[in-house]
């Protein structure tokens, strides 16, 4: 990534401290103008151009559109056989794609929702989420009536979990949003009555439990997160979000224990990640917010978007973070966390404008950020972007 | 999904036919065609609207769309806002029901896309039932009905959380999905692309409650602002306009969901028009988009009188192409089977003996007969309890 910069000089009349903003539709380019000077003087002006940090690479196409709902996008790596993997939900279906990294195979395969006794069901997808393990690795799909967890190539459904439907239905919709894997054995989901569901995961097989059920939020679950940086040193294990933007940070093990509650301001969080013990937290406004989990103290906020946030991603090895929301743009930043210190640091690095579409997934492919991908709402591809 | 969907959903399609059946039927009184003026008359335009307007806003209907549920699936709702334009005096063939459907089906499709933040498409859904109020002014009775309905509608969404609206506006995406219908008036006003997809644009106030992108801010732990930083957005946003009112009545502020089809004095044109694309004010200064009177104009000449229409002579009579294919421009076309004509012809026939009992049953019984495949299971009470009414 370079700056380039250049200065120039103006003569005329120019108010004392005028600073304009200026920037190409295609977003590639921005320019920071900066106007100094007094009546009469002399105008010094520096432009600041970015050059491109990313560029497009060829798209993968997928055998149905992407739905409009959060985080619609799961990118699995798996590097002993070059291989990634993405999941990308329409409807009740999953699309599976799985890309090799000389770009010359792919391959697809569909999953369908299940309900009851029913191989096969019409009930809508929610999500669907890779959850990393150290002994295995789980697709985990879940819909309005429960929850299925696949191997990781998909190919069998190794436990099937059905939520409990009122026998009258109510004006709340019922459904499981919010999937993460934390620590070495479980398996968290979300329902939208705000329930956290911890399953219990063995290294092998299909003795998949139930081990407790969290009961913190009352609002329907959107998100969860769980510490992705590898450090054993960090308390907090995982982070919940729900509708009213409340945060839950929980500690894992037998039992799981609160460790703090971050009220939200009524604005629904849509995307969380969970890095250094530092919660990054999306937005319905578009704003980010980086809290200190533990403490639930308020590092800084971000004015990100101009709509609705509907993913995040962070790269654990080198702290970027990417923001994409229904404003069609993705946006890279570059997280700086020392928890000694105490300090958050976050700056801007580039956008990418994905023209005319509402975005609703976007993920690195790998662990240093090298690479993403994002989809949008009525989208047949998977449009991925890589380090210039 | 969201299991509170259908209400909006009837009322915002409900709305949209009813702009362009009352187009329709104006448009029609004024024609050139001295053959075709005034078959339907002023009267019968009012007596149409009236009639499907106190179907859709009748306490019986909204009490049975309010119910907790989940959306209904195209079939159906196609079966209900058919039902609706037949509780007037006025028939659709199947084809000219296709072609309504699919512009209600994009014009509604566009306003959920374009909302700035979900609580506005009660705000969109509002203007539609300004509107429609509009149109049945001079029927207190109708008023009243639609104000009660519209508390009802207050009642049951003011108090969602934005969340719950997502997840409403998400519901009825999903039903939208792969939907790349052209529609002419949308491809000539530049709010969609050749390839069906809409113009989404990265200018303009942001919604109300969202900050302009662009900066950041840090704190201490004691929540004070300590520093503060800019970063280049990519967009030019400004900063929200006002809230629009969730009264009865009060200024929406947002123009989706307006009545894209009014055929109004020239002045109202203007004032509709400078909010959109100014290449369209420049070439248009009297009436409505050139192209869209034209289209519905070509109905005029079909509604009146034509009581039998086969779909052969409909199909290759009516018609017109004013844009080429795409097929053969190197795949704009993005997956769909969809024709690329924008053109929409309603066939409408006027049943002469409407006013007698009898044959207004016998009416009903050859509609039956003519129904296409009946709808799903969802809705069946609905339309069963419509026959009632």
């Amino acid at each position: 990534m370079a700056l380039h910069y250049s200065i120039g000089h103006l003569k005329g009349e120019f108010p004392f401290k005028m600073h304009l903003n200026v920037s190409s539709r295609s977003c590639n380019v921005s320019l920071f103008v900066c106007f100094r000077g007094n009546c009469g003087g002399l105008l010094s002006f520096i432009c600041s151009e970015m050059a491109k940090m990313y560029h497009k690479e060829k798209s993968i196409q997928i055998k149905s559109s992407a739905s409009a709902l959060y985080n619609n996008l799961s990118v699995l790596r798996i590097a002993p056989r070059c291989l990634t993997y993405f999941t990308v939900v329409h409807a009740n279906v999953v699309n599976m794609v799985s890309a090799s990294w000389d770009g010359l195979n792919y391959s697809h395969r569909q999953l369908q929702s299940k309900e009851g006794n029913v191989a096969t069901s019409s009930s809508l997808i929610m999500q669907a989420a890779w959850c990393v393990l150290p002994s295995r690795d789980l697709l985990v799909l879940t819909s309005q009536k429960g929850i299925q967890m696949y191997e990781s190539d998909g190919s069998i459904m190794v436990y099937w979990h059905a939520l409990e439907t009122p026998e009258t239905p109510t004006a709340q919709a019922v459904f499981a949003r919010g999937i993460a894997a934390v620590r070495e054995k479980y398996i968290c989901v979300g329902v939208s009555s705000g329930s956290v569901l911890v399953f219990d995961v063995p290294s092998k097989g299909s003795n998949i439990t139930l081990s407790e059920v969290l009961e913190e939020h009352t609002e329907a679950i959107t998100d969860m997160a769980s510490e992705c940086s590898g450090s054993m040193e960090c308390i907090a294990d995982l982070v919940s979000a729900d509708d009213s933007g409340l945060l839950c940070v929980w500690k894992s093990g037998g039992d799981f224990q609160l460790l703090n509650k971050i009220p939200g301001f009524d604005t629904s969080c849509s995307s969380l990640k969970l890095w250094k013990g530092t919660v990054i937290a999306g937005y319905g406004t578009g704003q980010i917010r980086l809290y200190e989990g533990v403490t639930g103290i308020l590092h800084a906020e971000v004015n990100a978007h101009a709509r609705w946030i509907y993913s995040l991603d962070i790269a654990p090895f080198t702290g970027l973070l990417l923001s994409a929301a229904e404003d069609s743009l993705v946006r890279v930043w570059h997280l700086t966390i020392t928890p000694e210190t105490n300090s958050v640091e976050i700056e801007h690095l580039y956008n990418e404008c994905v023209t005319d579409t509402q975005i609703c997934g976007a993920k690195f492919c790998d662990g240093d950020g090298y690479a993403f991908a994002v989809t949008g709402y009525d989208l047949s591809e998977i449009i991925r972007y890589t380090q210039a | 999904m969201s299991l509170r969907t259908l209400p909006l959903l009837v009322i915002n399609m409900g709305g949209e036919m009813l702009y362009i059946l009352d187009q329709r039927l104006r448009a029609q009184n004024e024609t050139d065609d001295k053959a075709l003026r005034g078959f339907w008359s002023e009267e019968d335009r009012k007596r149409v609207l009236n009639d499907i307007v106190r179907t859709m806003f009748s306490k019986a209907f909204l009490e049975e769309l309010m119910k907790p549920q989940d959306l209904y699936s195209h079939k159906a709702l196609r079966c209900v806002l058919t039902r609706l334009a037949h509780t007037s005096i006025m028939r659709l063939n199947p084809a000219s029901m296709d072609r309504l459907y699919d512009l209600m089906t994009m014009a509604l499709k566009h306003q959920i896309l374009l909302c700035p933040r979900p609580r506005d498409f009660l705000l969109i859904s509002f203007n539609h039932i300004d509107a429609i109020r509009e149109m049945v002014t001079d029927s207190p009775s109708l008023v009243n009905q639609i104000n009660d309905a519209q508390r009802q509608i207050i009642e049951m969404y003011t108090p969602l959380s934005d969340g719950e609206l997502q997840l409403m506006r998400q519901t009825l995406l999903a039903l939208f999905q792969d939907f790349h219908i052209r529609v002419s008036i949308f491809l000539k006003e530049k709010i969609q692309n050749p390839d069906g997809r809409f113009v989404l644009s990265t200018s303009g106030p942001v919604p109300h409650g969202s900050e302009v992108p662009g900066l950041i801010r840090w704190f201490n732990s004691r929540g004070r602002e300590v520093r503060r930083r800019e970063f280049p957005s990519g967009g030019c946003y400004t900063s929200a306009v006002r809230e629009g009112s969730f009264d009865i009545s009060g200024d929406r502020v947002t123009r989706l969901g307006k009545n894209k089809y009014s055929a109004t004095s020239a002045e109202d044109t203007r004032t509709s028009d400078t909010s959109k694309n100014t290449s369209k004010a420049k070439q248009e200064s009297v009436g409505p988009n050139p192209l869209a009177k034209e289209e519905l104009n070509l109905l005029a000449k079909l509604m009146g009188g034509m009581e039998v229409w086969s779909l052969a002579q409909a199909d290759t009579g009516i018609r017109v192409n004013l844009f080429p294919t795409d097929e053969d421009d190197g795949g704009i076309s993005v997956g769909t089977d969809e024709p690329s004509f924008g053109v929409i012809n309603i066939q409408a026939t006027k049943d002469h003996q409407a006013n007698t009992e009898l044959t207004r049953i016998a009416a009903e019984f050859t509609e039956q007969q003519d129904q296409p495949e009946g709808p799903s299971n969802k809705g069946d009470d609905l339309l069963a309890m419509m026959d009632d009414l």
